[in-house]
């Protein structure tokens, strides 16, 4: 039992690792499932009861961190950073980036501090924001 | 106080197989690979590098009961018990190149960054890598 949930784990972060490496790209589902060799709502069922939520979630609060990073550390507008980092609307991405960070993307960006100096990684890891909100109440 | 951190740990499922990706693909040297009967002593260095070792120990029984050694390898396969290791390089991208061609799953490209050029890999078992070419400062 514990030998198939291992195999399962580690599928599971296959798949998210190669969101994190194509984080601008369209969400592929069905490409994903392939690559971890599951059914399309195997994979989406699977991966949310490994992580916590479901692949397009995690995809959105990825490129929404990317965003935030960029928000930060370049000079690029936030339409076009918005497009980087695989929205494909300004409308999507701005209520999706509120709906996350509280904050629109230009607030952020004049309230946010300079850059990390700890590998990327870590920052991906430790800014991409924690929820949708829905955690916000109970994190204080 | 101290001299040196000397010794890190990181936990492999199977330890052949890790010694095949970590020498094998990465290019680590084993410093020591001793059976002591209880388990077997395994650490690998980077080449040139032998007063830092890693050691690649298996979780299992009776250093933990079964039990937990499942949940400690339940975790790592979705990364989740914090093994990592930072290394360096001179050169960030062709080291990228060259693991990416042994069939290395990279999960992030080399990005230019304030301390360098990085890139980040996972090992087979769900620890994570950091390359950095670190910036040459004066």
């Amino acid at each position: 039992m514990s030998r198939a949930v291992e195999e399962s784990n580690r599928r599971m972060l296959r798949a998210r690792d190669a969101m994190d490496r194509a984080f601008a790209q369209p969400l592929d589902v069905a490409a994903l499932a392939r690559l971890v060799h599951v059914s399309e709502a195997h994979f989406i069922r699977t991966f949310r009861a490994t992580f916590g939520e479901t692949p397009h979630r995690y995809l959105q609060r990825r490129r929404v961190e990317r965003s935030m990073f960029m928000l930060r550390e370049t000079q690029q507008s936030v339409t076009s950073i918005c497009f980087a980092v695989g929205f494909t609307s300004l409308g999507t991405f701005s209520r999706t980036f509120r709906e996350i960070v509280g904050q629109s993307p230009s607030e952020y960006r004049r309230g946010a501090g300079g850059s990390v100096a700890a590998p990327t990684c870590f920052a991906m890891a430790w800014t991409r924001p924690s929820s949708f909100g829905e955690a916000r109440g109970v994190a204080g | 106080m101290f001299n040196a951190i000397t010794l890190s740990q990181i936990f492999v499922t199977d330890q052949d197989e890790a010694l095949e990706f970590y020498c094998g693909k990465l290019g680590f040297e084993v410093k020591v690979d001793q059976d002591l009967g209880f388990m077997r002593w395994l650490t690998v260095c980077v080449p040139g590098e032998p007063g830092r070792e890693i050691l690649l120990e298996k979780p299992g029984p009776p250093a933990m009961d079964e039990g937990t050694a499942s949940q400690v390898r339940e975790l790592l396969a979705k990364g989740a018990t914090g093994g990592w290791i930072g290394l360096t390089t001179d050169d960030c991208r062709k080291t990228y190149e060259e693991l990416l061609a042994k069939g290395v799953e990279f999960t992030q490209e080399p990005t230019e960054r304030p301390y360098g050029i990085d890139c980040g890999l996972r090992d087979p078992f769900g620890n994570a890598i950091r390359i950095n070419q670190p910036v040459q400062v004066d």
